[in-house]
């Protein structure tokens, strides 16, 4: 009983926040007559959004899969990096320096010369800058996991005789899915970020990131908020899902004896 | 009196020791080459099937003389070894099971697939394995909790699931590191009763490392007085106490109980009153 209402306290409370917020936002543009080009009305928004739900879906959909396709690529790439780092400390070494160079590239500002090397007809382009962004996080903490296993399984390990790999694949890398799962969260919304920033320097057009310049470049305000709230949609729809894949894989993971 | 039981050991001759080591020292070497003698001139034999506690006060090196025997760590002089095999041999042979204070198993695994853990990295074949482990669960009384996994076990439980881990391949040597240190009282109890049971019946040899008197009187046959820096055997006392059928509760209630714990405290606090006085470092 306790327990429920706890649980309608925590989805409420921030529910009747942002309606108030929003209400507080409404009040304002109404009471100081704020222009649309400044900011529009959350009304005006949503009505925009509304009528406009089929291209937004639309944008969202290339957008986020081209989100998708960079998260994956650059998730899986980072990883298998990480564990061969973590194996052979020849090429921990040498990629450290390339990754710290790697992880201080403003990897957007590539948008522009990928676009030129893989035709400006392609999504390529825009999937390379998510998987890059992607790859540093998720390479850094997978690598962090890799060296946290506990000194008693390494024992464990030793006692059995187990081969490097062997001890990789049954205690190191499960032990390091916590780690793995908190890079993999920071980067699905910089995935999401990553591919959207890259529609402003070129390429097709469809995505969201592309529909917001349009619409405000025709000075449709209220329909580039419009895409900018799917844009919002869509990076929270990565965070949750991977937020809900973590905490189902790492569900067993509380400290143990 | 108990300096004539240092002597005796059924080790030598016909049969080969479970554990045999001999003239071994430790030495650790710090930081800035600041040594610490872990270990000074240990003998110790342990024939087949016999229980052996090692028991002293923090530092006397009976859990670094554990590790040697299992190979985690290497002996700066002398020889330790194991079936007759050297340490690293008999670990790649699987000659021993080892149980840890913690229990240690992967939180990722069902109780049912971490005692399978050993017998899975060495190859046996999935319904052997599950026939093994029903078997192992059996043994500890945890049949209903084969698909659990440890977040939803009590300490004692999972140190039960480490002990059935430890005796997956059926090893004629069992170490152990204090495995019952962080358990209370109650479930302490509990466990050692289970444990000379199990030893019963498995028939296996063990070092067991702890520093309970009570605890090594009523598990052991012979219990190996440490004493702390340099680490070394003060004495070892042979405990009679009857045959694993014969040792229940009852037993922490008898005479012989009392009179081996007290022989126990007498040899620990003995000569030099280290342990007593241990706050007293210069």
């Amino acid at each position: 009983m306790r327990g429920q209402a706890g649980t309608l306290r925590t989805v409420l409370a921030p529910v009747l926040l942002g309606l108030g917020a929003l209400l507080i936002w409404q009040l304002v543009i109404v009471a100081f007559e704020i222009k649309p080009f400044i900011v529009p009305g959350p009304l005006a928004i949503g009505s925009e959004f509304g009528e406009n739900i089929g291209t937004v879906l639309q944008g969202a959909l290339v957008t986020g899969g081209n989100a998708l396709v960079g998260l994956v690529i650059g998730g899986v790439l980072g990883i298998l990096f990480a564990i061969v780092a973590a194996l052979a400390r020849v090429v921990d070494e040498l990629s450290a320096a390339v990754i710290a160079a790697l992880a201080v590239v403003p990897i957007v500002a590539l948008a522009p010369v990928l676009y030129t090397m893989f035709g400006a007809g392609a999504e390529t382009a825009r999937q390379l800058v998510a998987a890059i962004a992607v790859f540093i996080p998720v390479f850094i903490n997978t690598l962090r996991g890799l060296r946290q296993v506990r000194p008693v399984h390494r024992d464990l390990m030793h006692v059995y005789a187990a081969s490097a790999w062997q001890t990789t694949r049954t205690v190191t890398v499960p032990g390091a899915l916590p780690f793995i799962f908190t890079g993999l969260r920071i980067a699905s919304s910089l995935a999401v970020i990553s591919a959207l920033i890259a529609e402003y320097f070129g390429g097709p057009i469809g995505g969201l990131g592309k529909s917001i310049t349009s619409a405000a470049s025709g000075s449709n305000y209220p329909l580039a908020w419009a895409y900018v709230l799917g844009a919002i949609i869509v990076g929270l729809v990565f965070y949750c899902v991977t937020l809900a894949i973590e905490s189902f894989a790492t569900r067993h993971y509380k400290p143990s004896t | 009196m108990s300096a004539a039981s240092t002597e005796q050991s059924p080790a030598d001759g016909l049969v080969t020791a479970a554990v045999h080591v001999t003239g071994v020292d430790k030495i650790f070497t710090g930081k800035k080459k600041a040594t610490v003698t872990a270990l000074e001139k240990i003998e110790l034999t342990v024939a087949p099937g016999e229980f052996v506690s090692l028991i002293g006060p923090s530092g006397c090196g009976k859990s670094t003389l554990l590790r040697l025997i299992a190979d985690l760590d290497t002996p700066s002089t002398g020889t330790v070894t194991v079936f007759g095999k050297t340490a690293r041999q008999a670990r790649i042979d699987q000659e021993y099971g080892i149980a840890f204070q913690q229990a240690g198993l992967l939180p990722w695994r069902t109780v049912s697939a971490n005692i399978e853990l050993p017998l899975e990295l060495h190859g046996v074949a999935g319904p052997k394995r599950k026939a093994r482990s029903a078997e192992l669960l059996a043994l500890v009384g945890l049949t209903d909790f084969a698909e659990s996994y440890p977040d939803q076990l009590s300490g004692g439980m999972q140190q039960r699931v480490a002990i059935a881990r430890a005796l997956a391949e059926s090893p004629r040597l069992l170490l152990m590191d204090e495995p019952f240190g962080a358990l209370d009282e109650m479930t302490r109890e509990r466990m050692q009763t289970e444990l000379v049971r199990i030893t019963a019946e498995t028939g296996a040899a063990v070092v067991f490392v702890t520093h309970s008197i009570p605890e090594a009187v009523y598990l052991s046959n012979r219990v190996v007085v440490m004493s702390p820096r340099p680490g070394r055997i003060r004495d070892i006392l042979t405990v009679s106490l009857g045959s694993a059928a014969e040792r229940s509760d009852h037993l922490r209630e008898d005479e012989a109980f009392f009179t081996n714990v007290s022989r126990v405290r007498e040899l620990l606090h003995g000569e030099a009153p280290v342990g007593i006085r241990g706050v007293e470092n210069r």
